[in-house]
């Protein structure tokens, strides 16, 4: 199954990928993004890259 | 096998041909860019690329490699010069001809350039080139004027003070930020620029710039005049669709489009981020908007359309859009300029700002928010903007957000 990545050192909370993908990424208290998941069936890939995609400091992936 | 040919290597053009191999088009993908530096990243121009911090190659969008694995072809340096609608063409500056059976327009928007035209130390960012050769000019010393105080004016302020220059920011509205956010929320980003000592003549216009790098001269319409090393305009952008003039598409302020992002009357053209004047179902009126994310979330809409267009999607995003001056991260949703009242929670004010601004008009309903150092009330306004929240339960749970832990 895919995998989900997050560099929380990069991310600067501008939350693009909560809206994209609400049931993978959230955010904590200090604006740092949080993984509900670490892996997505092949069914979700499209729409979960497209939520990485729209993290403006590419902090985010999908890896197989 | 159908080619699908993208026009513009912004953010705009490249997700959409990302999007649409995620989105499962198989077929010939290929992409023009006017410039012929690989596809960059515009936000940071203004910001990190500009203060020395990232590189080049942290701005890249799509790299060579990238564009290989993804079965890509990219046509850079290639300006499009002319669209053939009927023949189903794209004429290139160079003489060269692209066939194709569905087109992607994202040529975006240019610097509305200055109206002070001067030999050197004038400077707009917009492209890479511009954010380089006034990179290069900020390491110089001397005062900056900056004329114009949105959001590309207040960034290059708080980047240029943060280099160590004396800075000026001039416009001639009294609240520059207002129109977005209200003049009293706008009075907040007045004080941003004054609690770091950079200067602002707001509500004044420029008469004329006149002189040259390291000895210019800002004469403003009170009489008055600043010197200056280096002029920053930022005056906001216009969009690229002169070279469409003779489409035969609806070009008027950007291509018109419908809710699906197709050009009106032309199914097989696709208009994507700043260029494209859609029809946005949720606000029932046509707009165009120059935010980031929006050529996100277009491209993303018209690339499924182009693989699925039996089961078309409709672009109606809640509007956002990010700003970093200084030591504030402001992210606005919504649409402020619109309500008629708003409620703060938390505080915009000194070294320590965490705040939320929320807003409503008549019905009750929360209509956007602004958010300075706090992602968490960003993000919550957000999800609550888009389920149609009304305003005093919106405000109720901004209100019971815990404090940030790590606040300064």
């Amino acid at each position: 199954m895919p995998r989900i990545t997050a560099d929380h050192e990069a991310c600067q909370g501008y939350g693009n990928c909560i809206t994209g993908a609400p049931d993978v990424y959230d955010i904590d208290d200090d604006g740092v993004v949080v993984l509900l998941k670490d892996e997505i069936p092949e069914s979700d890939r499209a729409r979960v890259e497209e939520a990485a995609r729209s993290c403006p400091v590419s902090a985010l992936a999908v890896e197989d | 096998m159908p080619t699908v040919v993208v026009v513009g290597s912004s953010v705009a053009g490249v997700r959409t041909v990302q999007a649409l191999r995620s989105a499962g088009f198989a077929g010939r993908v290929v992409l023009v860019g006017e410039e012929s530096e690989l596809p960059y990243d515009k936000p940071p121009l203004s910001k990190q690329f500009l203060a020395g911090a990232w590189d080049t190659a942290k701005i890249r969008l799509l790299t060579a490699e990238q564009a290989t694995e993804l079965d890509v072809e990219l046509r850079l340096g290639a300006a499009a010069e002319r669209l053939d609608v009927a023949g189903k063409q794209l004429h290139l500056a160079d003489g060269s001809v692209l066939d194709w059976d569905v087109v992607v327009l994202a040529t975006g928007a240019a610097a509305r350039p200055s109206p002070w035209p001067v030999g050197s130390g004038v400077h707009v960012v917009r492209t890479l080139a511009d954010a380089r050769a006034l990179r290069a000019d900020l390491a110089d010393e001397g005062p900056v004027v900056v004329v114009g105080g949105g959001f590309i004016g207040a960034e290059v302020a708080a980047t240029a003070h943060a280099l160590g220059r004396d800075v000026t920011v001039v416009d001639p509205l009294p609240t520059p930020i207002g129109r977005v956010v209200g003049d009293e929320v706008g009075g907040h980003f007045t004080a941003l620029h004054a609690r770091h000592g950079v200067g602002t003549r707001f509500g004044t216009g420029v008469e004329s710039v006149t002189g040259g790098a390291g000895d210019l001269t800002v004469t403003l319409t009170d009489g008055t005049s600043l010197p200056a090393a280096t002029v920053v305009v930022g005056i906001g952008a216009t969009p690229n669709d002169g070279w469409l003039a003779a489409s035969g598409l609806l070009v008027e302020n950007g291509v018109t489009c419908d809710e699906h992002c197709r050009a009106v009357d032309s199914p097989d053209v696709y208009v994507v981020g700043d260029l494209a004047r859609w029809y946005h179902p949720g606000h029932e009126e046509h707009l165009r908007v120059e935010h980031w994310t929006n050529a996100v979330d277009s491209a993303v809409v018209a690339a499924h359309n182009i693989a699925h267009p039996d089961d078309l999607r409709a672009h109606a995003p809640v509007e956002y859009v990010w700003s970093d001056q200084y030591d504030w991260r402001i992210q606005i949703v919504g649409r402020p300029a619109r309500a008629t009242r708003h409620e703060l929670v938390g505080t915009l004010d000194g070294d320590t700002a965490r705040g939320a601004v929320l807003y409503t008009d008549d019905e009750g309903s929360l209509r956007g928010a602004v958010t300075v150092n706090w992602p968490k009330a960003l993000v919550t306004c957000r999800r609550l903007v888009s389920a149609g929240a009304g305003f005093a339960d919106a405000v109720a749970q901004v209100t019971a957000l815990p404090p940030a832990k790590a606040a300064a």
